[in-house]
């Protein structure tokens, strides 16, 4: 793996020659994210945001575990537990408030980070490892949130693990066995609280697992870069570190100001009022609403409104709210085969002027008018406005992608990166 | 291959939808959707200002003493704070011995049992005494309430859209219902005569379904005395209690608003000294 030109890792002190020869863990890390890995020198700030996932994924599990210490996983002391954190735990509110909406900062710069793969083509050969692994991580992430927010045993806990587990009651014949076999009961309840606390503490490492992965996939071929230009020579790259070590330490200062901002001065913002109502088996909320971070998918689960079948005959094959189910999971399934769907040749959007305008014309609006939607009161204009969007989002992907690979004429691109950036071909560039 | 099944998929999801869309585009033109009485008069909060409002807010102790008189005078009849100790109270400015005597002197006692007999019985509270409740159970909450369960106000300005602006506009919003016109003047009784207060609910276009159970509960000046003085009118004991609930919703908030300055201080240096040497490391290499 890497290039040629990455430089070796070379212990000088004894000690460090002793625990190289034995375990060479710090050769690891050096060639990992050290001065051993050199990467693109012309990456762009929508860069910092795998390192900053990373970053909001250890917040988590260092808040998670210490709310672990406090919380008790039981169906009449789990609301009272977290307002005992909230009031009575040495700085228990900085910890909870900062779990709750690290949770959101996490899904924020991964969206970022998703985005950037989709526009830059990051997903192309030969990096369709890295893309496949992180959508795994994208599910264990929503598997985990979709959990944690059941935890408190509020209102909108409760309701949303009715919903979401309802889910699986659309599939024929084994739907409703399966449901109560996922909740251990006919509806959530201890048994269902227990095991979700159980996995909400599971998944985080699994997803430090797959992290590990992730990253081992990126290094095969090293970083791509805006200009989806591959790496000719060793002047199209600067070693990690200090040079990406010190952006991305900048690019954390940046999103840590965001995240302290919205936890200390509003921290209940991304979070429903519902959910400081103690759960309620007996009382449905007005409006159940997942957390803003699953809005999208559930505009387009709310967003099917007919039941496929043969016409004029009235028979269903296909039930409105199982093939709603259907597309809400095909809705993120899909990215799984998004590399082999976007045949260009051209990674990034940059020299893709149909791509681009499908891509910020077409994809951006949809995905931010159904996550409008999502949280709407199902009233006539946002069941409009989410199936107009959602039938955009599938076609973009399954229908329009395949196709403008096909028929765009990509525009020139640069010779190298070092051409690129300094305007100079690269044997004769200055460094 | 791939692509042939992706085409597909992405015609039968796409087409569906339109499918979906042109249904509810006829039904919606068929039977248009039927406003509601909740839809055109249920009312937002009132745009009332906080101490406690902004980045830099406090509490004002005086008002949370008084909006605590208000509590234990009125509220707590019916309403528990079950989140809430007395010793709590020690954050409203009270001394160890004033929380002691609240305590003491709560007109509702705590459950406890007879040390001899072992017979349910009750205690006068101390300070690590949560606050007592005013029903022992659901069921006599109920019972005394006409069947309606007063909620716990513990968290009621963080469970309620608008927070303590809610609270404030609800205990001032009640209406007389016959002739009640909202902003656009359009009367409700006139509109939906369906929407008639039915016995027992009491009108106030605040309450999300216009009906509520709670009879007007600060129903005239002078209902509490203040000790300090202020001239208790309906507005002083409604903004003074919605305070109180904010306060016992969010104990910790100053300590949050000091010590996220004190964050982000911190981070501004930080993010300076990052951004110093990014661009000193960089110098010289173009990117």
């Amino acid at each position: 793996m890497s290039f040629p030109w990455a430089q070796e890792y070379t212990p000088r002190g004894t000690v460090t020659k002793w625990v190289d020869e034995r375990l060479p863990l710090p050769r690891l890390v050096y060639n990992a994210v050290g001065a051993g890995y050199p990467v693109p020198r012309n990456l762009n700030y929508f860069w910092n945001f795998g390192v900053l996932a990373g970053v909001a994924l250890v917040i988590q599990i260092v808040t998670g575990i210490v709310l672990a210490m406090h919380y008790y996983a039981s169906v009449d002391g789990a609301f009272n537990s977290v307002e005992h954190i909230m009031r009575d735990v040495n700085s228990g509110w900085f910890i909870r408030y900062a779990h709750m909406n690290g949770a959101s900062f996490f899904f924020i710069v991964v969206y970022i980070h998703i985005f950037r793969g989709l526009f830059y083509g990051s997903y192309k050969a030969p990096r369709e490892m890295i893309w496949l692994l992180g959508v795994v991580i994208f599910l264990l992430m929503m598997a985990t949130g979709f959990m944690g927010y059941v935890l408190p045993w509020g209102q909108m806990s409760f309701w949303g693990a009715q919903v979401i587990t309802g889910f699986f009651s659309a599939i024929p014949l084994v739907g409703e066995p399966l449901r109560q076999w996922l909740l251990g009961g006919f509806a959530p309840d201890q048994a269902a609280l227990n095991r979700f606390f159980s996995l909400h503490y599971l998944l985080p490492f699994v997803i430090a697992g797959v992290i590990i992965l992730h990253v081992w996939a990126l290094h095969i071929p090293g970083s791509s870069n805006p200009t989806g230009v591959s790496v000719k020579g060793e002047q199209d790259t600067v070693p990690f570190h200090p040079y990406y070590t010190a952006k991305d330490g900048f690019g954390l200062g940046i999103f840590l100001i965001f995240f302290v901002t919205v936890t200390f001065f509003a921290p209940n913002m991304l979070g429903h009022p519902d959910n400081y109502i103690p759960a309620n088996p007996l009382s449905t909320p007005a409006h159940i609403v997942p957390e803003w971070y699953y809005l999208p998918f559930y505009a387009i689960l709310k967003a099917f409104t007919v039941d496929f079948g043969i016409p004029f005959t009235g028979i269903t094959i296909i039930p409105a709210k199982l093939m709603g189910v259907l597309a809400m999971f095909g809705s993120i399934l899909l990215l799984f085969f998004l590399p082999w769907l976007d045949t260009s040749p051209v990674r990034s959007g940059h020299y893709r002027p149909l791509f681009r305008k499908f891509f910020w014309y077409g994809l951006i609006p949809s995905i931010v008018v159904l996550t409008y939607c999502g949280a709407q009161q199902p009233l006539t204009q946002w069941v409009i406005l989410s199936q107009i969007a959602g039938a955009y989002y599938f076609a973009h992907f399954l229908i329009i992608l395949p196709i403008i690979s096909r028929v765009e004429r990509p525009l020139p691109l640069p010779n190298s990166i070092t051409e690129a950036v300094t305007g100079k071909p690269l044997e004769t560039a200055a460094a | 291959m791939v692509r042939l099944i992706a085409f597909l998929v992405g015609l039968f999801f796409s087409g569906m939808l339109l499918l979906g869309l042109g249904d509810t585009i006829v039904s919606a033109i068929k039977e248009p959707a039927q406003p509601t009485a909740e839809h055109e008069f249920h009312k937002l909060a009132l745009p009332e200002k906080f101490t406690f409002d902004g980045p830099f807010g406090k509490y004002d102790k005086g008002q949370l003493q008084r909006g605590l008189k208000v509590y234990s005078e009125v509220c707590s009849a019916c309403h528990s704070l079950k989140l809430v100790a007395f010793r709590d109270f020690a954050a409203l400015g009270y001394s160890e011995d004033e929380v002691k005597a609240i305590a003491k002197g709560w007109k509702t006692e705590v459950p406890s049992i007879n040390p001899e007999t072992g017979e349910p019985a009750t205690r006068p509270a101390i300070p690590a005494d949560k606050i007592p409740s005013p029903f022992a159970n659901e069921t006599a909450a109920r019972a005394a309430n006409n069947n309606a369960l007063p909620p716990d106000l513990s968290l009621i300005t963080k469970a309620r859209e608008g927070g303590p602006a809610y609270v404030y506009s609800l205990l001032l919003g009640y209406r007389e219902q016959v002739g009640y016109k909202n902003e656009e003047g359009k009367e409700l009784l006139k509109e939906f005569p369906d929407a008639k207060t039915p016995e027992g609910l009491n009108f106030n276009p605040w309450f999300a379904t216009l009906n509520l159970a709670m009879a007007e509960p600060i129903a005239a000046d002078d209902q509490v005395t203040y000790d300090d003085g202020t001239k208790a009118t309906k507005a002083q004991m409604a903004k003074d209690v919605s305070a109180f609930l904010a306060w016992s919703g969010e104990p910790k908030m100053e300590n949050r608003k000091s010590a996220g300055w004190a964050a982000l201080g911190f981070l501004l240096i930080f993010t300076v000294l990052t951004w110093m040497s990014y661009k000193s490391i960089w110098a010289g290499k173009k990117h």
